[in-house]
C-alpha cells in the first residue's frame, strides 16, 4: 500500500502526469456521454472518429504552439503568431487566386515559397527587435501583432480571398495512407523539432540561452544567434500552421485567420509544463497541451453548449491546470501531508518574471 | 504652433528636464506634429470640436489605459481588460432589461470588475503564477460570461442611461463634450494625484523599479500588487459603463481586443513595460495620439482601416526604440 503511495507520488511529480490526467480524463467524460466517442472507422480508405478529428483540427495549433515553445524556452514570448498565420495563408491564397491555372504544382509551389519567405521576413524582424535592439520580447512581437494583422488586410484588401485549388486544399483537408494530411504534416514538424533539439546539442543551447543569456554568452555561446533562430523558426512554424488554416477552407480572411491563436499556443505551452521564466522546454508536454485545448473546444461543441461559451471552460481548465503545477500552490498543500513526498521537492525555481 | 518651436521644446527637454520626462514630452511633441498635419491638410480640422470628438469617441479607453498603467508601472500586465469592458457593458444591459433601478444596476457593474481584479491579483501574488496567464484566463472568463448572458445585442432603453447618453455639455449645435469624458478626466484626475502623491502610488513605483528591494524596504508588496490588479478592474468597469453610454448597449463582441489598444496607448505614452517609469499624463498623451491616427485616417477617407493598424505598431516600434535610445533604463 505504502510502495503504490510513493509510486504515486513519484510519478504525480512528474511533469507530464497532471496534463495526461487532464487529457484522459476530458476524453474519458466524452465517452461517458457519447460512448461512440472514442471509436474510429474507415471509410473510403481514410480513418474518420472524433479522435481523429481532434487531432486534426489541432494540428495547426500544435505546429504553433512548438514554435512559441522553443521561443519560450530561451525566456521571451512571440504574440505575433496569429497575424503572421493570416500574412502567410493570405499571401498565399492571393497568389494562387491571381493565377490562370490554380490546380497547377508550380503555382502552389511559388505560392508556398513566396508565404514562406514572408514569413521569414517576419521572423527574422522580431528576432532582430528582441537580439539585436534588446526589446523586451513580449513588446517587440507585440508591434507585428498590431500592424502584421493589418499588413494581413492589406494584402487581401479587406475581402475573403476564395480559391479553387485542389492541391492547396490537401494541406489542410487531404488524406494520405488513410491519415488527414495536416496530422502527417504536423507529426513530421514535430519529429524534425524534436530531433534537432534533443538529438544535437540545439535543445541544450535554447536552455542554456533561456537560463541565464549572459553566462551561455560567456560560456561560449553565441546567445544572439540562438535567440535570432528561434524567432525564425516560430515565424515559420506559423506559416504552414497559416497554409493548413486557409487550405481547411479554402479561403483567407486577414482579419480571422489564426486570430488568438498565439493566446491558444501559449496556453498549450503552459499546460504542458513549459515555464514562462524559460530555461526548460517539453516538446511533448505541448503537444499534450495542445490536444487538450483542441479536445475541450471539441467536448463543448459535442455537448450541445453554445461554442462561445467555451471560454468559460477555457478558463476554469487553464487556472487548475496552472495552480496544480504551480509550486507555491502544491507547497501549501504539500504542507499538509506528512513529508512522504522527496519527489515534489524539485529544484529550485526561477524568480519570476513579468511576462 | 510650428515646427521651430517644438525643435526647441524637444532641446529644452533634455536639457533641463529630467530624464524620465523625455518619453513623455516626444508623445506630446508627436501629436502637436500629428495635429499640425491635420490642419494643414484639412480645413475641417482646425475645429476644436475634433479634439473633443477624440475624447467622446476614445473616453472608455482612455479610462481603461490609466488602470493598465499601474498594473504595467509594477511591472504586470492585464490581458483582462477589454473582456470586462465588455461583461459589464453586457451585465448593466441584461439587468436593466430586467427592470432593475438604474443605482442598482450601476452598483452591480462597479463591483464586477474590481472582484474579478482583486481574485486575479490574489492569484498571481500568492500562487506565483504569471500576470499574462491569469489575466488571459481572466480574459477568456469574461469572454465567456458574455456570451453566457447572451449571444446577441441587447439595447438599453433606460431613461437615465439615455439621458446621459444624449446630455450635451456646452453648446448643444456648436462645441460640446459628454457626460463620458468629464467621468473620464475625474478618473485621469484620481488616478494622477494617487500615483504622484499617496503612499499607494509610491508603492506602485518601488515594487515596479525592484520588487525585492521593495520587500526588504518594508513596504507591503503583496498589498500593494492585489490592489493595482483590483484599480485595473475597477477601471475597466467604468470604461464599460462608459461604452454603454456610448453604445446604448451590450453586445458580447464588443471591444475585442481593446486590451491591446490600451497598451499599445501606455506605451506610446511613455511608460515602461518592466515598470518603475511612466506617468498618467503620458499614458492621456498615448490615446490622444490614437484618436487622432484614426481620425486623420476617417478624414483622408482614400484610407482603409486597417492603416491604423499599421500605424499604431509603426509608432510603438519607433517610441520602442526612443526609449532604448535615450537610455532611460541605464541605472
Amino acid at each position: 500500500m505504502s510502495e503504490v503511495r510513493t509510486r504515486l507520488a513519484a510519478a504525480s511529480g512528474q511533469r507530464l502526469f497532471w496534463p495526461l490526467v487532464v487529457l484522459v480524463v476530458l476524453i474519458a467524460a466524452n465517452t461517458a456521454y457519447r460512448p461512440s466517442f472514442v471509436s474510429i472507422e474507415v471509410k473510403d480508405g481514410h480513418l474518420y472518429g472524433s479522435l481523429v478529428d481532434i487531432v486534426r483540427l489541432s494540428a495547426p495549433l500544435i505546429l504553433v504552439a512548438l514554435g512559441m515553445t522553443l521561443v519560450i524556452a530561451t525566456g521571451g514570448i512571440d504574440l505575433s503568431v496569429g497575424s503572421v498565420c493570416a500574412i502567410a495563408g493570405s499571401m498565399a491564397c492571393l497568389h494562387i487566386s491571381q493565377a490562370a491555372d490554380q490546380n497547377s504544382l508550380s503555382t502552389l509551389f511559388t505560392a508556398l515559397g513566396l508565404a514562406l519567405g514572408l514569413a521569414l521576413v517576419a521572423g527574422a524582424w522580431n528576432g532582430l527587435l528582441v537580439s539585436v535592439i534588446g526589446i523586451q520580447p513580449i513588446i517587440a512581437t507585440l508591434i507585428l501583432m498590431v500592424a502584421g494583422r493589418g499588413l494581413a488586410q492589406l494584402i487581401t484588401e479587406g475581402q475573403i480571398i476564395t480559391i479553387n485549388s485542389d492541391p492547396y486544399r490537401v494541406i489542410g483537408a487531404g488524406y494520405w495512407l488513410t491519415l488527414p494530411v495536416a496530422i502527417l504534416i504536423a507529426i513530421a514538424v514535430t519529429l524534425l523539432i524534436a530531433v534537432l533539439t534533443r538529438r544535437t546539442a540545439l535543445g541544450l543551447i535554447i536552455e542554456a540561452v533561456g537560463g541565464n543569456a549572459e553566462a551561455s554568452r560567456l560560456a561560449g555561446i553565441r546567445a544572439r544567434r540562438i535567440t535570432f533562430l528561434v524567432y525564425v523558426i516560430a515565424g515559420i512554424c506559423a506559416a504552414v500552421a497559416g497554409f493548413m488554416i486557409t487550405a481547411d477552407v479554402s479561403s483567407a480572411a486577414g482579419s480571422t485567420a489564426g486570430l488568438w491563436i498565439e493566446l491558444d499556443a501559449i496556453l498549450a505551452v503552459v499546460i504542458g509544463g513549459t515555464s514562462l521564466a524559460g530555461g526548460r522546454f517539453s516538446l511533448s508536454g505541448t503537444l499534450i497541451g495542445a490536444l487538450i485545448i483542441q479536445t475541450l473546444t471539441t467536448t463543448v461543441y459535442a455537448m450541445n453548449i453554445s461554442p462561445q461559451t467555451s471560454l468559460l471552460f477555457k478558463a476554469v481548465v487553464v487556472i487548475v491546470v496552472c495552480l496544480i503545477q504551480a509550486p507555491a500552490f502544491r507547497a501549501r498543500f504539500a504542507r499538509r501531508r506528512p513529508p512522504a513526498t522527496p519527489t515534489v521537492a524539485a529544484a529550485p525555481q526561477k524568480e519570476q518574471v513579468p511576462a | 504652433m510650428t515646427t521651430t518651436d517644438l525643435g526647441n521644446l524637444a532641446r529644452i527637454g533634455r536639457w533641463r528636464l529630467p530624464r524620465r520626462h523625455v518619453p513623455v514630452l516626444a508623445t506630446f511633441a508627436l501629436l502637436l506634429v500629428m495635429y499640425g498635419i491635420g490642419v494643414s491638410q484639412y480645413r475641417a480640422f482646425s475645429d476644436i470640436q475634433v479634439v473633443f470628438n477624440a475624447f467622446i469617441d476614445n473616453g472608455f479607453l482612455l479610462v481603461v489605459a490609466v488602470g493598465m498603467t499601474f498594473v504595467i508601472l509594477t511591472g504586470g500586465i492585464d490581458l483582462s481588460v477589454g473582456s470586462v469592458v465588455a461583461m459589464t457593458a453586457m451585465v448593466s444591459a441584461s439587468l436593466l432589461q430586467n427592470g432593475l433601478p438604474a443605482a442598482l444596476v450601476l452598483l452591480i457593474a462597479l463591483l464586477i470588475g474590481p472582484t474579478l481584479g482583486f481574485v486575479m491579483g490574489c492569484v498571481i501574488h500568492y500562487f506565483e503564477i504569471q500576470p499574462f496567464i491569469v489575466t488571459l484566463a481572466g480574459m477568456f472568463f469574461a469572454r465567456g460570461m458574455c456570451n453566457w448572458i447572451s449571444n446577441s445585442s441587447i439595447p438599453i432603453t433606460d431613461p437615465f442611461w439615455t439621458g446621459v447618453a444624449q446630455e450635451r455639455i456646452g453648446d448643444p449645435r456648436g462645441n460640446f463634450v459628454s457626460i463620458s469624458v468629464l467621468i473620464a478626466f475625474a478618473v485621469v484626475a484620481v488616478a494622477a494625484y494617487a500615483l504622484a502623491y499617496t503612499r499607494l502610488g509610491r508603492n506602485v513605483y518601488a515594487i515596479g523599479g525592484n520588487p525585492q528591494s521593495a520587500l526588504l524596504m518594508g513596504l507591503p508588496v503583496a498589498r500593494t500588487k492585489i490592489m493595482v490588479y483590483t484599480i485595473s478592474g475597477l477601471c475597466s468597469a467604468i470604461g464599460g459603463i462608459l461604452l454603454s453610454f456610448y453604445t446604448l448597449s451590450g453586445a458580447p463582441l464588443i471591444a475585442v481586443g481593446m486590451e491591446l489598444d490600451a497598451i499599445a496607448a501606455v506605451v506610446i505614452g511613455g511608460t515602461l513595460l518592466t515598470g518603475g517609469s511612466g506617468y498618467v499624463l503620458g499614458t492621456v498623451l498615448g490615446v490622444l495620439v490614437l484618436g487622432v491616427i484614426q481620425t486623420l485616417i476617417t478624414f483622408d477617407g482614400t484610407l482603409n482601416s486597417w492603416w491604423t493598424k499599421i500605424v499604431i505598431g509603426g509608432l510603438l516600434f519607433a517610441f520602442i526604440l526612443l526609449q532604448r535610445l535615450i537610455g532611460i533604463r541605464k541605472k
